[in-house]
């Protein structure tokens, strides 16, 4: 008996269909990467619980504070936004063991042998309600750049490479050096009538 | 020998299109994968803040956004002129967040609900008035991961 042969398939309308699909795709495609600032809030404190000062000493307290006409108050210094990288790097480090800056201590860390850094330095950033939320975000990218800034530097002199490029091990030792301590404090209303 | 054609009329041979289903079905699946499809209609409107130090956001399916700023045209008449917040597809309020963060959070497997992000979506222009309120609503929700959303920063 002769083989019945199986007709083609006919797949000229395929790319037809799969055309269809392809722009039906395209135009709901949205590539954005969101992308932002990523910060860490306080656990909250218990309403039965009193808030209470945490006693600090003057000299490891960073204060930044942000007026309803978003002008900036560091350290009682009236500042620009410019500046205020460099004093909070000057801060963290204070690299001349400054007795008004934060007190250095000197530890044996395992992987980095003897380490000399500001274990207790805090930085508090307050606000009033009418502060601009760009203002405000522009003083935590400042705070976030300086950190960043000497976590680099720290490993860049340490293993010879940026932060980023860093294992996990070795960014944890960076951050132990120089931890991220921005403390918002709880809201209040600064100088407003109201 | 060279044959002498004539008048024969030359027949263009078809083109073979039997790999353009292929090459279409490989841009195909390309935006199927890069594609995210679920996005919010904004209800507000609001342009990010800028800033240098942004990071990306790894796991959108643990991301939920909080929308701040004014209402669009079409919700003014309704809503006025003041900012307003968003979550999902409605307008909402300071004290429905912390029910929605947990709802949402419950609604995740266990193992993840430890990485949920909360990403503020904020107009620049908002007071911060607003956004204390709603970093309050969030710590209060234990939705202590959070990101203000900013777009990169070109120049001074």
């Amino acid at each position: 008996m002769a083989k019945k042969k199986v007709p083609a398939l006919n797949a000229s309308s395929m790319a037809d269909i799969s055309f269809l699909l392809l722009i039906f795709f395209l135009v709901t495609t949205s590539m954005d990467v969101s992308q932002g600032l990523a910060r860490r809030l306080p656990a909250p404190v218990p309403p039965d619980q009193k808030v209470e000062d945490t006693d600090i000493n003057k000299r490891n307290l960073f204060v930044v504070k942000i007026n309803s006409m978003n002008q900036l108050l560091v350290q009682g210094q009236e500042m620009n936004i410019k500046q205020l990288r460099e004093k909070a790097k000057e801060f963290i480090a204070n690299p001349n063991d400054d007795p008004n800056l934060p007190k250095l201590y000197t530890e044996n860390i395992e992987g980095l042998g003897e380490v000399t850094y500001t274990r207790e330095h805090v930085i508090s950033v307050q606000n009033d309600v009418d502060t601009q939320y760009q203002a405000y975000l522009d003083v935590q990218n400042e705070l976030v750049a300086a950190y960043n800034e000497l976590r680099n530097e720290y490993a860049q002199a340490k293993f010879h490479k940026p932060f980023v490029e860093l294992d996990e091990e070795q960014q944890k030792l960076v951050q132990k050096v120089y931890p991220q301590k921005i403390s918002e404090a709880e809201p209040k209303n600064y100088g407003g009538n109201k | 020998m060279a044959k002498i054609r004539r008048n024969e009329k030359k027949e263009m041979p078809a083109l073979n299109t039997s790999s353009l289903p292929d090459i279409i079905f490989m841009l195909l699946f390309f935006f199927m994968t890069v594609t995210s499809m679920k996005e919010v209609s904004y209800k507000v409107r609001f342009t990010v803040p800028q800033a240098t130090e942004l990071t990306k956001m790894e796991k959108k399916s643990l991301v939920r956004y909080i929308y701040v700023g004014t209402p669009t045209d079409e919700f003014r008449k309704q809503y006025g002129a003041e900012t307003r917040i968003q979550l999902d597809d409605a307008f909402a309020e300071v004290a429905e967040i912390e029910n929605y963060i947990v709802n949402e959070r419950s609604a995740m497997s266990e193992s993840d609900q430890g990485q949920m992000t909360v990403s503020i979506k904020a107009d620049a222009n908002t007071r911060m008035g607003v956004i204390a309120d709603i970093k309050q609503a969030l710590r209060r929700a234990y939705a202590l991961k959070i990101n203000y959303a900013a777009s990169q920063r070109t120049s001074y």
